[in-house]
């Protein structure tokens, strides 16, 4: 290794002072809004029981981590949201491929992806619950229903911008459309197909929550909505909290 | 001698909602094994289309195209055919590159990866086999890319304007090497260019084709009266700036 000149040791110095000035500055406006959260709901400026308090979520939190109600309900809605999103990339990618490999079947079905695209998914959460009745299978059903449609649009979008210079290079080596799928079109869509996934999990996770808001007895969706019937705004809060961690780390 | 190639009053149109245009209208001409021959035009002329017929990615409208005798089809004929970029794909290290062509037609045996091995070696690229190719420069790419299509033992090299996406000394360089790679391997080759003093740098004979719809405008044999000569050299021949000047003529005459 050669020597770092010391202009260069002074410019890792000062990228490191900025990405930890950063990360400090993030933890101090987190503590600041649980400090003055906590206080004025001590001092009685907000009304506890509408607002709730950092020290009485902490409080349920603990609660419910010792009776291991909450894992329950989370370890309901990870599995039900990672098989939503498990269907969803194996789905969207099977059918934009097949899309991409038919023209003709996408210019007929395009409008129609358009259209269930862009229904408000949060009402076929009722219907589906009717169609499908009031089990898992359809809280996963209600998942992928909400990223599914963008999903294939957005890949079959992608496969349709790849040069048509590349793929003629494929045909000049001898190779028909399978080789131009599996040397050209899958590889180079790698980054479109991951950034994809990374949108899906969270879209599934919405319509999971959805779905269990309507029609579960487990999961976070029925803890919230639990919490909202019994006027526990505590749990909602918890459960919304929970939810946003979860997706932090899903990323 | 039998020619090669025979391409016999062919005819093609492209057809839009908004009309017809003819690219092509009764082109003929003949290759011979071993000849280098390059086709010059205006922009636009259908020069690219010439070669996508031959390699048989587009079916003639009218007339017929003989390789060896025979009439092409898509994929029986070994014709290898560079593009404008070398398309050299970023995921892939430089040898699985070149390994492309092989790979999609189920050809990677021992004799074929030890004859793409020597000719890495040959074209100074086996250093780098392992590398990416946004690591290598334009010309070492476009070697890649050469040494991509000659995998396939072609029996015909089309080339389309291979070399107008480099920087002018690179070009000159690369133009070079390729001709001079092409001349050891023997291989007869079509260039579409519209450069002139590439197409009279490197080729034994010049195809003139006129506007679109494209016709032969004239066939001119360079004979440079030199020995060894490659495409370099060539540029400083005695008879090159008349060659230039014919051809110029020519091609202002009919655009």
């Amino acid at each position: 290794m050669h020597e770092l000149s010391h202009a260069q040791k002074a410019y890792l110095a000062r990228q490191k002072r900025d990405r930890r000035l950063v990360i400090s500055a993030r933890l101090l406006v987190f503590l600041i809004f649980l400090t003055q959260w906590e206080i004025t709901a001590r001092m009685g400026w907000i009304d506890s029981f509408i607002f709730s308090s950092p020290s009485m979520i902490f409080k349920t939190f603990w609660e419910m981590a010792k009776d291991q109600s909450l894992f329950v309900h989370i370890g309901a809605t990870l599995k039900e949201t990672l098989l939503s999103f498990f269907f969803v990339v194996i789905l969207g990618l099977g059918i934009s491929i097949l899309l991409w490999g038919c023209p003709r079947l996408a210019k007929v079905l395009e409008p129609y992806l358009v259209v269930l695209n862009s229904l408000p998914k949060s009402a076929l959460a009722p219907l589906l619950i009717v169609w499908l009745g009031a089990r898992q299978r359809t809280i996963i059903v209600a998942g992928m229903s909400v990223a599914i449609f963008g999903s294939i649009l957005n890949l079959y979008t992608g496969f349709g911008e790849i040069s048509q210079e590349k793929l003629k290079l494929i045909r000049t080596l001898g190779g028909g459309k399978k080789e131009e799928l599996l040397k050209i079109v899958l590889p180079s869509s790698v980054p479109l197909i991951l950034a994809n996934m990374k949108v899906n999990i969270g879209l599934c996770l919405v319509g999971v929550i959805i779905g269990e808001f309507i029609g579960a007895r487990q999961g976070l969706g029925y803890l919230i909505i639990y919490g909202s019937q019994t006027f526990q705004q505590v749990r909602i809060l918890i459960f919304c909290f929970s939810n946003s961690l979860f997706l932090c780390n899903s990323w | 001698m039998n020619p090669l190639l025979e391409v016999k009053d062919v005819s093609l149109s492209y057809h839009s909602l908004s009309g017809e245009t003819a690219a092509l209208s009764h082109i003929s001409f003949e290759l011979m094994p071993e000849e280098f021959l390059a086709v010059v035009g205006p922009s636009g002329c259908g020069k690219s289309t010439l070669l996508n017929l031959i390699c048989g990615l587009l079916t003639a409208e009218q007339g017929t195209i003989l390789m060896n005798g025979n009439p092409i089809s898509g994929d029986s004929a070994r014709i290898g055919y560079m593009l404008q970029k070398d398309h050299l794909l970023e995921w892939r290290s430089i040898y699985r590159n070149v390994l492309l062509g092989l790979e999609i037609r189920g050809e990677l045996t021992k004799k074929n990866l030890s004859y793409v091995d020597h000719m890495l070696k040959l074209y100074e690229l086996d250093k780098f086999r392992n590398q990416r190719p946004s690591q290598l420069s334009g010309g070492m790419r476009q070697r890649a890319a050469l040494i991509r299509t000659l995998a396939l033992k072609p029996d015909l090299l089309l080339l389309d304007e291979p070399f107008s996406a480099l920087d002018y000394q690179t070009r000159l360089n690369v133009s070079d090497d390729i001709g001079k790679i092409l001349k050891k391997q023997k291989k007869p080759a079509i260039l579409v260019t519209h450069d002139i003093s590439e197409a009279i740098s490197m080729a034994d004979r010049i195809l003139i084709l006129s506007h679109r719809p494209a016709t032969v405008v004239k066939i001119i044999p360079i004979d440079l009266n030199m020995k060894d000569r490659t495409p370099l050299t060539s540029r400083n021949a005695p008879a090159f700036k008349s060659y230039f000047n014919l051809i110029w003529k020519e091609l202002n005459q009919n655009a």
